[in-house]
């Protein structure tokens, strides 16, 4: 799915609209959650989907502000309209938490994933494995005689793709980081 | 002004700037500094619990009867474990709590020490916020944030976990007013919604006000302006279990409370209804039922201060985020300053209405014979003790919904029971937390003989602090609501729902110091409540019912609001399957 589309059925354009129309579609959408950088709160967020029975599709976390003792989560999820607003009230009220934002109803916005790629292997494998990471921008961070690692940046799309090539020509690890988002434009 | 003192001192002066005068807990190896810190003053006093449960519940009923945070103070390990039923309750009911977990020295944390639990990771998910203080220095500015975050927004516990190296060690005391912190939850509803329901409130004709227990929590104005808006608008008002008391219920407009075992009118009136107006509730499933049953022909209004409460469960046509009292205020001045406009004929027509169904009597029953009706003890205890003004806590079953049927309540924070979480055992140590905090009132717990010998033990705690508690047990030997829903959906097949090997509740009373008082005489029972009330000092008041009744009306599982049960002729296949599975 592309980020830049807002999905049918989402009318909310805020993290509190407290009047969605909602209906029954399945959505899936990345929500950016600002938190104080205090120990345990990634088990907040955590311990909030599995225990009131929300799904984490993806999940990333790392200290944005040093000096501000911020975190960013980025967690892509998936539910009804009425579930998704649930899970943004949900993350509001954690106490740590400064700020939700919903970057699939809120305008258009840029997700990216890096994965590390580890490809064993020799011979005609090998020459089409790096053809291959060449024509996906990939680039060698490791090598071997018998092996790669590629590093690569993309949409989760584009990395799921990349992994379904490189499987039968030796595709031994996979590391990927999950999701991170940011609105498009000057607004934060 | 900064002032450097222990971590166990830090502790007491924090909760002395905090006007606390009272603390209810149970010492033990990681809380050793603190106790002696507290030995060694006299600002704030320390109740000795039995249980570390009965310190939460004891903290959780001296806050819903006084309005104040209540204070719990537990070692760690088994201290802190022993209290997650506490703080799940208050969390379930949004009481306002600060407990206080000793915890292993800092450098022994992940050793598995004697007496370590991860207290902050198993009480995540049942309180409001926790923390876990591992600098002296940090333990004031923790210490007043906690109670900042415990009574802003959503009221709710807060747990602080204090390693022992930490309560030892010396550091910087930070003032209250030097805290800085973010957690501002908005109180102000938003202008236009509240317009909006002004504006619905002037064409309405079948109105009714839906209270909750964000009435008692929002504070004492809370309740007044629900009074006036009642007085000024003639709308009838229900309220659910933890909102008893918000208005009185000696008022002309008091349909008596909602929900599973509410009133006949006020469930009628909440079907039927064109206007909601939902002020502090939370559409729990006690109060709705089937949901996709519920209210189908009402314009829906939801004034809450926590987001997450609006449209979790019922879709709403009007939302106001905000607090109770500051959103009241408003809407009361919005409908005013556009004439206080009301639809007066299809009121009386409302009211015609309501009044119909108030004639079916739902509370009707037949004190017959010479076994006492536990509606009879209570219609009696009522009438006895109308004139005080008396604070009623409750344990969790049968007698709880008919003390809340039976027993009327003229203010806010009279009433103390586990709403929520159900917490059998919450009663007899909540009745000691309340009389801490109104030494001179007359408090009375009304039990079920199980539930309350799930925290007997507190009798210790009562007679220590000549505690005047009156627990009315109404004993009919069973797990009365139990033995209901199994008489209801299990084919009267009554597994293990009736108490056996029960104790002599008079010589228990008596094995303790107490005052034991025993009936079982529809003829006495009045003489026995008032030698229960005139006596000064705690009395167990063994009150033998009618061990088979059954607790009416009831909107059985899976139903919708008219489908009320009104008594036992008409249970017979009243719940279904898809019921059946619902608890």
């Amino acid at each position: 799915m592309s980020a830049l589309k807002i999905k049918k059925g989402s009318t909310s354009h805020s993290a509190y609209n407290l009047r969605p129309n909602y209906s029954d579609t399945i959505e899936r959408h990345t929500l950016a959650v600002l938190v104080e950088n205090e120990p345990g709160v990634l088990a907040r967020v955590i311990g909030l989907f599995s225990g009131r029975g929300y799904n984490i599709d993806s999940l990333t976390v790392a200290e944005v502000d040093h000096l501000g003792h911020r975190s960013r989560i980025t967690i892509v999820t998936t539910g009804t309209p009425q579930v998704i607003e649930q899970i943004k009230a949900q993350l509001g009220r954690i106490v740590d938490v400064h700020k939700v934002n919903d970057l699939t109803v809120e305008g258009p916005s840029v997700e990216r994933e890096l994965a590390l790629f580890k490809v064993v292997g020799t011979g005609d494998h090998r020459i089409e494995a790096i053809r291959l990471a060449d024509i996906f921008r990939a680039s060698v961070v490791d090598s071997t005689l018998e092996s790669f690692v590629f590093e690569i940046t993309g949409t989760s799309e584009k990395i799921d793709a990349f992994a379904e090539l490189m499987q039968p020509l030796g595709l031994e690890e996979i590391a990927r980081t999950g999701i991170a988002a940011l609105a498009r434009g000057h607004d934060s | 002004m900064t002032k450097a003192m222990t971590g166990a001192k830090m502790v007491v002066q924090a909760l002395i700037d905090q006007g606390v005068d009272v603390v209810f807990g149970y010492p033990g190896g990681a809380v050793l500094p603190i106790y002696d810190e507290i030995f060694q003053q006299n600002s704030i006093k320390h109740v000795l619990v039995r249980h570390e449960q009965g310190a939460v519940h004891a903290a959780e009923g001296y806050a819903r009867a006084t309005g104040k945070p209540g204070v719990a103070l537990v070692t760690s390990g088994p201290g802190a474990t022993n209290a997650v039923t506490g703080l799940t309750d208050a969390l379930m009911d949004s009481i306002p709590l600060i407990v206080l977990t000793g915890q292993v020295p800092t450098f022994m944390i992940g050793s598995d020490a004697f007496q370590e639990a991860d207290t902050v990771g198993i009480t995540r998910p049942c309180t409001k916020h926790n923390w876990l203080v591992k600098e002296t220095d940090k333990l004031a500015t923790t210490l007043h944030e906690a109670f900042h975050v415990a009574t802003s927004g959503r009221p709710g516990p807060v747990l602080i976990d204090i390693p022992k190296d930490v309560q030892f060690a010396t550091g910087t005391y930070t003032e209250a007013q030097q805290v800085e912190t973010h957690y501002n939850p908005q109180v102000k509803g938003d202008m236009e919604m509240i317009t909006e329901l002004a504006r619905a409130m002037e064409t309405a004709k079948k109105p009714v006000f839906y209270t909750g227990g964000g009435v008692i929590n929002s504070g004492p104005k809370a309740s007044q302006l629900l009074r006036e808006l009642v007085a000024a608008t003639g709308f009838p008002i229900t309220s659910t279990l933890m909102g008893l008391g918000c208005y009185p219920a000696s008022g002309d407009n008091w349909l008596g409370m909602l929900g599973m075992h509410g009133l006949y009118e006020a469930n009628m009136a909440m079907h039927d209804c064109d206007l909601m107006i939902n002020i502090g509730a939370r559409f729990d499933d006690r109060i709705t039922g089937r949901i996709d049953a519920f209210s189908p022909g009402s314009t829906k209004a939801h004034i809450d201060i926590d987001a997450s409460s609006i449209n979790k469960v019922i879709h709403v046509d009007i939302p106001i985020l905000g607090d109770v009292a500051h959103v009241l205020e408003d809407l009361l001045k919005v409908w005013k300053e556009r004439g206080a406009k009301t639809d007066k004929e299809g009121l009386n027509n409302w009211w015609s209405q309501i009044n119909d169904w108030r004639k079916i009597d739902c509370l009707k029953f037949k004190q017959e014979g010479n076994v006492i009706k536990p509606q009879y003890a209570l219609e009696r205890l009522e009438a006895l003790t109308k004139k005080h003004d008396r604070y009623i806590c409750t344990e969790v079953g049968q007698h709880q919904m008919w003390a809340a049927q039976y027993l009327g309540f003229e203010d806010p924070n009279r009433w103390m029971t586990s709403g929520g979480l159900g917490t059998m055992g919450y009663g007899f140590p909540a009745s000691i937390g309340v009389q801490m905090g109104h030494p001179d009132a007359l408090v009375i717990n009304v039990a079920g003989e199980a539930s309350w010998l799930m925290n007997m033990q507190e009798m210790g705690t009562a007679m220590q602090y000549r505690l005047p508690v009156k627990q009315f047990i109404l004993n009919n030997e069973r797990l009365g609501m139990v033995r209901q829903w199994q008489e209801l959906l299990h084919g009267e097949r009554y597994s293990s729902s009736w108490s056996e090997s029960l104790p002599d509740f008079v010589k228990l009373a008596e094995a303790f110091g107490a005052k034991g008082i025993q009936c079982h005489d529809p003829e006495t029972l009045d003489d026995a409540i008032m030698e229960m009330i005139t006596y000064d000092g705690p009395v167990l008041f063994d009150c033998l019912v009618e061990k088979h009744e059954n607790c009416f009306p009831m909107i059985p599982s899976g139903k919708a609001h008219n489908e009320m049960l009104l008594g036992d002729a008409d249970t017979s296949d009243a719940i279904q399957a898809g019921g059946a599975v619902l608890v």
